[in-house]
């Protein structure tokens, strides 16, 4: 199975291409087209701001051939930044435009929690994963072998809101608030948090991901 | 109480693991790359590498150190030592960290502060202070440089808050004065930075028992980093996390 991870010049793509040969899987780590429209599964890795995410992706001329393959119904997994790009827009250093895959807005994390106390932003380490969306589990997801409440790490000052409650796949709880921490739409899915960095659970994530792109195909 | 990480710190020099004394006095460990990924099967939330003689010679030695650690750990792992521009940062990331602790480079020209929060994002940006108590006035510390040997003359909490303005996401604080010891940490130097700024900060210096991270947790650190009671085998990450949490601070088991 070969995981093609798009590169576009904002990321820690190491780690993520580790996490996919643990399992045996073959990564392909490039910003070519023709090497994109022939991919069976994308992976979207990020770290960064969203403004500089989407313009490294705009430079290559990339959004459009990642807009057209998840259209055709490749399995594509956005990772933290590359997760927040998938959705319609952000309010990171003004308002920008993302790949429109998954309806909703990203936004600031609010500087204080539920009870109106000082919080921290970023959000900043281990965090527990709930079924989102009124799921009672993760059946059938990425998230299919995690347990209900299992720990993943998150590093990020903005949030992903998803528009149709149906998209959230997975929710954390950060000062009091639910915070979407996986977001699902068809064959287009991501993680507000890092699998590739949280151990164990993210590991799971990671192989589950590699059953559906096999699945696919 | 919110919930804390346990941070494993790896000072090194060369290629090898080594544990100071208030950043003095060193002495060999071993291998990094066994002892990370010893650390990650027991459990630790995160791996912490520090070249600690980069910043005098103007070098970075982790670079291989750091590769072979993403073999096979699948947690955060943070760099410092030496890296002074944009290009020193991107290289640590591309080797596989995923943030970069800053402290001599940001003490001479914060400007670079601004520069790895902008191209990289504020998380990756981890502002590193070495602080170290005023003899002179109370409730004052001064912040170090070059792994604790020059002072700069900048009042800890002054700079805390402009580094955090100019852009750092999170703070690693260590404490000079209780480094090595194993006695706990300055909690009171914990108290005054955390109170300073709205970042997530990372106590480093003093962990001696459960009961020190405790204090540290109750000051309101978000984590703290690990070293000498971990190297030396005193105790081990599930058995330490067991202990903290009998405590009542949460934290990831």
């Amino acid at each position: 199975m070969k995981i093609t991870v798009i590169d576009y010049g904002l990321s820690n793509l190491l780690s993520v291409q580790r996490g996919f040969e643990h399992f045996g899987a073959e990564v392909e780590i490039t910003g070519e087209h023709d090497k994109i429209l022939e991919a069976k599964a994308l992976v979207l890795p990020g770290v960064g701001a969203f403004k500089d995410g989407m313009a490294g992706l705009s430079a290559l001329e990339l959004t459009p051939i990642i807009r057209k393959k998840a259209i055709e119904g490749v399995p594509l997994l956005g990772i933290c930044l590359g997760m927040q790009m998938l959705f319609d827009e952000s309010d990171e250093f003004g308002v920008h435009k993302g790949l429109g895959l998954l309806p909703g807005r990203v936004e600031l994390i609010p500087q204080t929690d539920a009870l109106g106390q000082r919080q921290h932003v970023p959000h900043i380490g281990w965090n527990n994963l709930y079924p989102g969306g009124g799921r009672n589990n993760f059946d059938g997801t990425i998230l299919q072998e995690v347990a209900d409440g299992a720990q993943a790490y998150f590093v990020h000052s903005y949030e992903a809101k998803p528009q149709n409650p149906q998209n959230r796949l997975a929710d954390t709880i950060y000062g009091g608030r639910k915070v979407c921490a996986a977001a699902l739409n068809g064959n287009v899915m991501g993680c507000q948090f890092h699998p590739e960095k949280s151990g164990e659970v993210g590991l799971k994530i990671i192989k589950q991901f590699i059953v559906l792109a096999k699945a696919f195909f | 109480m919110r919930k804390i990480r346990l941070i494993a710190r790896m000072d090194i020099k060369n290629e090898n693991l080594i544990k100071t004394i208030q950043l003095e006095g060193l002495r060999k460990m071993g291998d990094p790359n066994e002892h990370a990924k010893k650390y990650y099967e027991q459990g630790i939330d995160e791996i912490l590498y520090m070249d600690i003689v980069a910043s005098l010679y103007n070098r970075n030695n982790l670079s291989e150190i750091v590769r072979r650690t993403t073999d096979d750990v699948f947690i955060p792992i943070t760099v410092g030592g030496g890296l002074r521009t944009l290009e020193d940062v991107r290289k640590a990331l591309q080797m596989g960290a995923d943030k970069v602790a800053i402290n001599t480079a940001a003490i001479k020209n914060p400007q670079i502060i601004t520069d790895v929060a902008n191209v990289f994002g504020s998380q990756c940006m981890v502002l590193s202070i070495e602080a170290k108590r005023s003899r002179t006035q109370a409730g004052k510390w001064e912040a170090y440089y070059d792994n604790g040997r020059e002072h700069s003359g900048l009042d800890v909490i002054e700079w805390v808050k402009k580094g955090v303005d100019m852009g750092a996401g999170e703070v690693l604080l260590t404490s000079i004065d209780s480094e090595g010891l194993e006695k706990g940490m300055d909690c009171e130097l914990i108290e005054a930075v955390t109170n300073a700024v709205n970042v997530p900060i990372i106590c480093s210096g003093g962990v001696g028992n459960a009961e020190h991270v405790l204090q540290a947790a109750k000051s309101g650190a978000s984590a703290v980093a690990v070293a000498a009671v971990l190297h030396y085998g005193r105790t081990d990450v599930p058995t330490l996390k067991r202990e903290i949490k009998e405590l009542g601070v949460s934290v990831r088991l």
